[in-house]
């Protein structure tokens, strides 16, 4: 199909002769053969959007249909790598054409030359269905990449390549569909808008361990699950997520950069691969994905970036991995939308964004799950996604934010006076929730500590409790309330500084694994429970406050490795013992 | 290139800054036009969307003076290109980068599109080399680092012409390496202007300045080229020199009314407040201009300055601007009519380029957990500082006085500098050393033990 340009808006452009034209075809557009996308027809007449510059394009250029809908790669290569929205590698175009972004340059995602050392996991006649490893790869130090026959091919292995190096194009199994062979290579398309396919989903009971205190302990998310970052510029929206990529306990990271900055790819660029992943020892770019469109790279590859990026990961949920998925930021998406729909002059809804916005908004996140993997054997995977949302002047009330809390289960809000305050985290223990605190409880009660809830509850208790006192104290002064209650506004300051607070800069505090979570977290609120009892005998708050021990508490967390846990147990010993000892003054 | 280029007689319509020209062929999206007033004056403008047998355009210098009947109009055929050279350093331009100094035209080096291109992100250098301002509050606790873009989100009255000529005086970038100013000016008064001037040539840096002057009563659409064409010096500069280089944009709201004209007069859908949906890739395609090379040695820093329309700072411009910059730093009234100098609000500034860019090797050990433990004691301050003003200063305990007495000189003695100060990152530290010993050492646990024993004054 060759049909003829006859308007250009930025990066919109109509065409007619489109005749035959499908919806979501990749196109090639004008002399340069800038690649697009067809998002409305009428007649013979289409729109596309273009993924590159439109600038210098001509009516009168033509348009050409390539059959196939928008797609990504899926085959060895892939980790390790970083590609722009619509899946170019970036490292080759930079090798190509040079610092600055050329257009109408078409690389392949999937190196062609490199070779890969296969080793098959099938034999002739044995019977395939889509899902089933044909054979292993090694990937990367840290990722065995499954080949599995694609989702829509079943049938008899008639030829199987012997274990040796291939490129990702050559044939490594025939299978006999009918009276059909179809080739299989080690790697296959998807369209992006298409989700993959699975058996059945399941309930994500295992939560996603970040190391971020705030998260795991008090607003966790399940491996499979779906959270969403809000807040205003500054908030620490981008260290969160690179906080998660880095720590999380998930087998692949896939971070898409939509519309933020260049320098922010740079820096994981440069810095996973010297950090090391605490449970194999191995480089953390070993299981990272990164897809960038950054703010100034076209605003409609912007748009298909996130696309990219939730298909990869479902690919590597597939193969039976936990892939955690980061979206910074969902809001650039939301306006790339806004933007296409504006050209296309659709109807807008809230804030100029069209009507379908939540729809979109909830097909993306619908992609999340813990699933039984298609195949014969079955297999669990599960992809988590947790998308940052920027909100205009950091008002939670607009249609993203909205929207996304509708769809997603853990709400970590941002806040901007504790951002302010160097309070980081910033998020907002009374703004913020997960629905998944009752399905993680059980991991935490088996693997960590039987009274992890209690010790949970207690401190969301004290915090809440902490909240209410303030608007008391500052109508009256901290003075006219009484020493219990002061004893709990001490309290909450000693968790706000020395638990929720993390900083992502620091060696130590930077990850702190569960049971040193568990375990600071009893350290405060024992202390707290001590506390409580010596105060009921008569011991003025000063006395409590003034306990030396309180600044070791404070700096527990940067203090303390991991590796070093029992210098927690000593700490609560000794913080036990300090107490006593104002009890036994007493006496 | 003499080919001659098609001219179109008429035009059928014009509204605010855009002309529509009927019965074109051959235009391209974005290729720059000529427009020749009745009068003969020619001015320049951009193809904003094009169909067959039909263009929009956006003419720069304003469609003041034009007819239907007898515009006409000429299309290049290419995007706007804009000459570059290091003659243009001393020189005084317009938004086209013609001078407008009453010297002759610097001869070009190159002729460049102005939007530039996207740089590819692997070919970024992340930055981190600290600049020395000589002002204390933003070295200790907003630090610039060579290639950030780093914003001042001012005011109306509020002294940021004052701070962004202090700082590009007193930036000690490298020392032996070259150092350039590309200064741009979207719509601000001509005292401004000339006050910028009078300020780059006491400081002796008028010779390594190239100046682009758009002001407040110059035509508004060309205000959406100034800043571009400025950086297309100042990537030059950076690039392909490898020099240092300080972009200066001032006023950014100017630049983003004009955003809002042109939008309006298309009648696009608005966002927030009628401006436009795009506004903020289109703020994002001027700042994420700045930046470092792979392999380069040259840096390109930007430090766009805008003022908040009602002091808010969550209008559409400071918003959008803060989501895309490297950090800003925010001028506060209060401050300000205290006699505080720089009136930095600490708690709302932030440079989050600064924690690769400094410490051990760079300004020193303790730097991140002097300016970390500041920043708590400064917002527990004025936590206190609002129960004070409700209950009285004899009702706080004596930790809680030692916090008001210590956001009290934080202030005067740290932040308050003159404006011709230029202080040393260790007399920054040490000041920050000093009032921290006002507060007791148990409440120091933002900084490590080590750095406590080695450097806390008791
Ligand atoms: N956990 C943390 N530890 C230490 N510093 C932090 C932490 N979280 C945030 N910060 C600080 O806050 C700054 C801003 O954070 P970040 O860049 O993540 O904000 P953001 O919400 O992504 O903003 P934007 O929407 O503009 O991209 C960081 O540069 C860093 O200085
Ligand atoms: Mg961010």
């Amino acid at each position: 199909m060759r049909g003829v340009i006859v308007r250009i808006s930025g990066p919109v452009v109509e065409a007619e002769g489109m005749t035959g034209a499908q919806m979501h075809e990749m196109v090639t557009v004008g002399k340069e053969n800038l690649r697009g996308e067809v998002i409305r027809i009428e007649k013979d007449h289409a729109v596309i959007q273009v993924y590159e510059s439109t600038s210098g394009l001509r009516p009168g250029e033509e348009v050409k249909g390539t059959g196939k809908p928008l797609s990504v790669e899926l085959g060895p290569g892939l980790i390790g790598n970083i590609f722009d929205g619509t899946q170019r590698p970036l490292q080759v175009l930079a090798e190509r054409a040079g610092v600055f972004i050329r257009r109408g340059i078409n690389v392949p995602a999937l190196p062609r030359d490199k070779k890969w050392h296969f080793t098959p996991k099938v034999k002739v006649n044995d019977a395939v269905y889509g899902g089933d490893i044909i054979g292993v790869v090694e990937e990367s130090g840290l990722i065995e990449h499954r080949i599995l026959v694609p989702p829509n091919i079943q049938g008899k292995i008639s030829e199987i390549a012997d274990e040796g190096e291939y490129t990702v194009e050559e044939w490594i199994a025939k299978v006999r569909m009918g009276d059909e062979t179809r080739i299989i290579r080690m790697f296959h398309t998807w369209p992006v808008r298409r989700p993959r396919p699975y058996k059945r989903r399941l309930t994500p009971k295992i939560p996603l361990i970040t190391g971020q205190r705030v998260i795991d302990t008090f607003f966790p998310i399940a491996k499979g699950g779906t959270a969403s970052i809000p807040g205003g510029f500054g908030t620490g929206k981008t260290i969160t997520q690179q906080q998660l990529a880095k720590w999380s306990d998930a087998d692949v990271i896939i971070y898409v950069g939509c519309g933020e900055r260049g320098n922010e790819m740079v820096d994981i660029l440069l810095s996973f691969p010297k950090l090391v992943d605490p449970r194999s020892g191995r480089s953390l770019m070993e299981r990272t994905i990164l897809i960038a469109n950054t703010s100034n790279m076209p605003v409609s590859a912007r748009e298909a970036s996130i696309y990219t990026g939730v298909t990869i990961g479902e690919y590597y949920r597939d193969m039976g991995y936990h892939v955690a998925l980061m979206a910074d930021s969902t809001s650039r998406w939301a306006e790339a939308l806004r933007e296409i729909s504006g050209r296309l002059e659709e109807m807008p809804a809230e804030e100029g964004y069209p009507s379908y916005l939540p729809t979109r908004l909830g097909e993306f996140y619908e992609r999340a799950g813990v699933v039984e993997t298609l195949g014969s054997e079955s297999r669990i995977g599960s992809l988590s996604i947790i998308g940052a949302v920027s909100p205009p002047g950091g008002d939670f009330s607009e249609p993203v934010t909205t929207h996304t809390k509708r769809f997603t289960r853990a709400f970590w809000a941002l806040d901007k006076e504790l951002a302010d305050a160097r309070h980081y985290p910033a998020i907002n223990w009374i703004q913020s929730y997960s629905e998944y605190v009752d399905e993680v409880s059980e991991w935490w009660i088996e693997n960590v500590d039987k009274e992890w809830r209690r010790y949970r509850s207690e401190a969301m208790r004290i915090l809440q409790r902490e909240d209410e006192l303030k608007e008391i104290v500052k109508l009256v002064g901290p003075e006219a309330l009484p020493d219990r209650e002061r004893l709990i506004l001490e309290v909450a300051r000693i968790l706000r500084v020395a638990f929720l607070q993390q900083n992502a800069l620091d060696p130590i505090d930077t990850y702190s694994a569960p049971i040193k979570q568990f375990k600071m977290l009893k350290i405060i609120i024992d202390f707290y429970y001590g506390a409580q009892k010596i105060i009921e005998m008569g011991v003025p708050i000063f006395k409590i406050t003034q306990i030396p021990l309180i600044s070791d508490i404070m700096r527990m967390k940067s203090e303390i490795p991991n590796d070093k846990i029992e210098l927690l147990d000593e700490l609560y010993l000794r913080v036990k013992a300090s107490l006593s000892e104002l009890e036994k003054s007493l006496r | 290139m003499s080919i001659v280029k098609p001219e179109y007689l008429g035009v059928s319509r014009i509204s605010g800054p855009i002309i529509v020209v009927d019965g074109v062929s051959g235009v391209g999206f974005d290729e720059v036009v000529e427009v020749i007033t009745p009068s003969g004056e020619v001015r320049k403008g951009r193809v904003l969307e094009v169909e067959r047998g039909k263009a929009i355009v956006q003419v720069f210098e304003g469609t003041e003076g034009l007819s239907l009947s007898e515009t006409r109009v000429r299309f290049l055929g290419e995007p706007l290109k804009v000459p570059v050279s290091m003659d243009m350093l001393g020189r005084v331009m317009n938004s086209l980068a013609e001078p407008i100094d009453g010297n002759p035209k610097p001869i070009a080096e190159d002729l460049r599109d102005v939007n530039g291109s996207p740089l590819n992100p692997v070919a970024r250098e992340y930055p981190r080399d600290f600049i020395q301002t000589g002002i204390s509050v933003i070295d200790c606790m907003c630090s610039l680092v060579r290639g950030q873009k780093l914003p001042i989100f001012s005011a109306a009255g509020l002294p940021h012409n004052l701070l962004a000529a202090q700082i590009a005086r007193q930036a000690e970038i490298g020392g032996e390496e070259d150092f350039y100013i590309v200064f741009a000016a979207m719509g601000i008064k001509h005292d401004e202007a000339v006050f910028f001037r009078r300020r780059f040539e006491e400081g002796g840096a008028l010779k390594r300045t190239a100046m682009f002057i758009n002001l407040a009563e110059d035509p508004v659409m060309e205000r959406i080229i100034t800043p571009r064409t400025a950086l297309t010096l100042a990537e030059y500069l950076a690039f392909e020199q490898e020099a240092h280089v300080l972009v200066i944009l001032t006023d950014m709201t100017s630049y983003c009314e004009a955003l809002r004209e042109i939008s309006a007069s298309l009648e696009e859908v608005p966002s927030r407040k009628g401006y436009p949906g795009y506004m903020y890739s289109d703020l994002a395609s001027i700042y994420e201009r700045a930046g470092r090379i792979h392999g380069k040695n040259g840096s390109l820093t930007q430090m766009p300055i805008l003022t908040m329309p009602n002091d808010d700072i969550t209008h559409p411009i400071p918003d959008l601007t803060g989501y895309i910059t490297e950090g800003q730093i925010v001028l506060d009234r209060e401050l300000y009519n205290r006699g505080v100098y720089p009136p930095v609000n600490v708690l709302i500034s932030l440079s989050r380029l600064m924690k690769d860019g400094i410490g051990k090797g760079k300004t020193r050990e303790d730097h991140a957990d002097v300016a970390s433990q500041l920043y708590a004691a400064y917002a527990e301050c004025n936590e206190l500082r609002s129960l004070a003003s409700i209950m009285g200063e004899e009702a706080l305990s004596q930790r809680d006085r030692a916090y008001l007495r210590f956001g009290d000189e934080f202030e005067m003695r740290f932040i308050n500098q003159g404006v011709d100060e230029d202080r040393s990152i260790e007399k920054t530290l040490e000041i920050a050393w000093d009032l921290l010993s006002i507060l007791p050492r148990e409440e120091l646990t933002r900084i490590h033990r080590e750095y406590l024993d080695k450097y806390l004054r008791t």
